[in-house]
């Protein structure tokens, strides 16, 4: 079988690179070993949010949210879209000061962001334990529920439920036989992609996440400690973060954790309880809520916290798509775009130079 | 404490399983999640003997997070739902859980109840739910009269399961009817009749409660837990005993508890009589047409049944439609969907009960 893209992996990444091609009349088949939004897409938290890590990092979630805010009109109900807005708390006085540069930051660059004094931080979040020393207040970021926005998105796709045994440039062998081939071969497959080219600098970062029962209006943004980027960025082999998300539903959320060399998806007691403990530290009316589900998943990691999105080696047909982290909601939007610019040789809105894949050796030759 | 012999059940497979795991000189642990010994079937009856046992009580295990040299699964079985229209009103009920309610205290006195469904404990049920006074109208038993002779004639190789036949035996007994709607305080039958109640009692069959099996990576197979002549699953060191290899009732509880506890194979041939009731309350394929487009399937998400179509699986119902996701986690509608499209069920989670956010921090 021929199509003119042929996308692997059918995740939020592979959904988001399916409509930006089948916008532009081409024909699409997306190759996904489980279901459409099945993997770290349904394991995650579906928070589309502005970070700002690094420039490279700032520009691409901003480009994507952008994006995202584009397509609003057309989102149908069941993708959950809410405006929440991200409130960054800060714990003590040293993480408050680091919130006037990031806004001066945000305001520079054009998104909205506000300063919340303790005072106003109490009035946003009513919940939060006394005694933080503010926050700041990202109102246009916004939340999804991530399987439902990625089975929309691959909409008009050719949709082929199998396992990928072999790939070539631009041919793709499937371990049912069958044989397929694209003018261009885009690979979205998450950390799986280590299983197609084990030298790929991608590693599985585990995650895990509880779910409460239905407690509406209790929290009203998407919340996140200040201090998460050390957890997000930093690398030791285990580390959690308070990151806790209202769903439309009226259930919570609760982040987050980070583990590398965690094999297994197991859910380990040891990692929700310190994800929990940490959650509770900041909204100590959780601890009475009832959690109704854990689960795990693993997030595509890079060593330097931007995606691989571009040309693999010097193959002509074959694209990275993946490394998303745990920004693969957000940035799915974006990463579809510069693909379809760099595919076409066109300007792309933001520079696709920082994600490409070559700034890594295994990658260039 | 280190524990030889932990049994997760006390209803009579977990209770024969205990007591012959005491005999056989084990340090013996029994849990259930009920208030006291005796299961669904016993369900507060006094003077349940457990001597030299210990025993914990109103404990829901959520997490296989214990130890012993044998964890023996009894964790029995529950009823089937089926939806139809109104299945979800108040008045609707599930047999076993009518006579749970009614034996906690619920005054059923002089009130009026139909009861539908398929299997033996529609007459158990009825039988129970009279002496606490209901007024039993109807019970409506989907098989038909030809199933039914059958399996009376059958009967014969168990004179004690006969004799107890002919004892729950009620003359509003009517084989070949089932319910189409039901509507605040009546419902409406297959035979075209609608029958006023204040209870309507459901129950379509029986199935095991496999949850922590499944957490226990225990092979199932055919819906039921694969176990050896010695109860052993494929699991070293964990035992099924019960509803959960075969839905049989209580001699075949008995004799598998006991072997499971004193560690011998298990006496008598159970499987025919698990067979016989298969065959003969094997549920009409009317009974899975019965749902309407806005029939709700997930009571804890408010799922209808059309937004389930477009699924193809178990997990794409979950995950495009919540269908499953809710606090009972899929308990109810996950043998519902299995039985309208044949779906297997999806991989369980802990905590297999919703658990206070507090109990997860360790200290």
């Amino acid at each position: 079988m021929t199509s003119d893209v042929l996308i692997l992996g059918g995740g939020i990444v592979g959904a988001a690179c399916a409509r930006a091609f089948l916008k532009q009349g081409l024909k699409v088949t997306i190759i996904e070993r489980e279901l459409i939004g099945g993997g770290a897409t349904a394991a995650g938290m579906g928070h589309i949010v502005v970070m700002d890590d690094s420039e490279a990092q700032f520009a691409l979630t901003k480009r994507s949210r952008d994006l995202w805010d584009q397509l609003v009109p057309e989102l149908p109900s069941s993708v959950e879209f809410e405006r929440r807005g991200t409130l960054w708390v800060a714990a003590d006085q040293q993480e408050f000061n680091a919130v006037s540069p990031k806004l001066s930051y945000y305001n520079s660059r054009h998104v909205s962001a506000q300063l919340l004094s303790a005072q106003t931080l109490y009035d946003a979040e009513p919940h939060l334990r006394e005694g933080f020393a503010g926050g700041f207040l990202v109102p246009d970021d916004s939340v999804i529920y991530a399987p439902c926005a990625a089975a929309w998105l691959a909409q008009g796709a050719n949709i082929i439920q199998a396992d990928v045994k072999t790939i070539d440039d631009g041919k793709v062998t499937l371990a049912i036989g069958e044989q397929h081939k694209a003018a261009n071969l885009i690979i979205a497959s998450g950390h799986y992609v280590t299983q197609l080219f084990s030298t790929i600098p991608v590693k599985p970062r585990k995650g895990h996440l509880a779910i409460t029962d239905r407690y509406p209006g209790q929290v009203r943004h998407q919340l996140i400690e200040l201090g998460y980027l050390k957890s997000a960025h930093g690398d030791s082999t285990e580390s959690v973060a308070f990151n806790v998300q209202p769903r439309k539903t009226g259930q919570l959320l609760i982040g987050s954790s980070r583990q590398f060399g965690a094999d297994h998806s197991a859910v380990e007691p040891h990692m929700i309880s310190k994800m929990l403990a940490r959650a509770a530290q900041y909204l100590p009316n959780i601890l009475n809520m009832s959690i109704i589900r854990t689960w795990t998943g693993f997030r595509a990691a890079t060593t330097d916290k931007l995606p691989l999105v571009g040309r693999y080696r010097n193959a002509d047909r074959t694209w990275l798509a993946t490394g998303h982290e745990g920004l693969g909601i957000t940035t799915a939007m974006a990463t579809a775009e510069l693909l379809t610019h760099l595919i076409a040789k066109t300007k792309a809105p933001i520079d696709p130079t920082p994600y490409l894949p070559e700034r890594f050796p295994q990658c260039r030759t | 404490m280190r524990y030889d012999a932990i049994i997760i059940g006390a209803g009579p497979a977990g209770l024969a399983a205990a007591r012959a795991a005491k005999h056989a000189g084990k340090q013996t642990l029994i849990i259930d999640d009920n208030h006291g010994p005796g299961g669904q079937i016993w369900r507060g009856r006094d003077g349940i003997e457990l001597k030299g046992v210990d025993r914990r009580f109103s404990t829901q295990i959520t997490d296989l997070n214990f130890s012993a040299t044998q964890i023996i699964l009894a964790t029995g079985a529950r009823e089937l739902f089926l939806p139809f229209p109104g299945w979800t009103l108040p008045h609707v009920l599930g047999a076993g859980g009518l006579q749970a309610m009614a034996k906690q205290g619920l005054n059923v006195q002089g009130k009026s109840v139909v009861i539908a469904g398929s299997g033996p404990l529609l007459l158990a049920v009825a039988s129970n739910l009279k002496k606490a006074g209901a007024d039993i109208t109807l019970i409506a038993e989907q098989a038909p009269w030809s199933s039914l002779l059958h399996f009376g004639s059958q009967l014969l190789r168990w004179p004690s399961k006969l004799t107890q036949a002919l004892q729950l035996f009620n003359i509003n007994y009517t084989p070949n009817l089932w319910p189409i709607e039901a509507k605040p305080g009546e419902v409406l039958m297959s035979n075209g009749k609608t029958y006023p109640c204040n209870y309507l009692a459901c129950a379509f069959g029986l199935l095991p409660n496999l949850e922590l099996a499944r957490l226990a990576n225990c092979k199932i197979e055919n819906g039921f837990v694969k176990v050896n002549r010695h109860q052993q699953t494929s699991v070293q060191g964990i035992y099924a005993v019960g509803e959960l290899t075969g839905i049989g009732g209580l001699e075949k509880a008995e004799a598998e508890g006991e072997a499971a506890g004193a560690g011998t194979a298990t006496l008598g041939n159970h499987q025919d009589f698990v067979k016989l009731l298969t065959r003969t309350f094997k549920l009409r394929d009317e009974l899975k047409q019965l749902a309407q487009p806005d029939t709700i399937l997930c009571r804890c998400e408010d799922i209808p049944f059309s937004r389930t179509t477009q699924c193809s699986s178990m997990r794409e119902a979950k995950l495009q439609t919540r269908c499953g996701m809710g606090p009972c986690q899929g308990r109810i509608c996950g043998p519902i969907l299995e039985q309208l499209y044949g779906w297997p069920s999806d991989s369980v989670r802990q905590p297999l009960y919703p658990v206070p956010l507090k109990s997860l921090i360790q200290s």
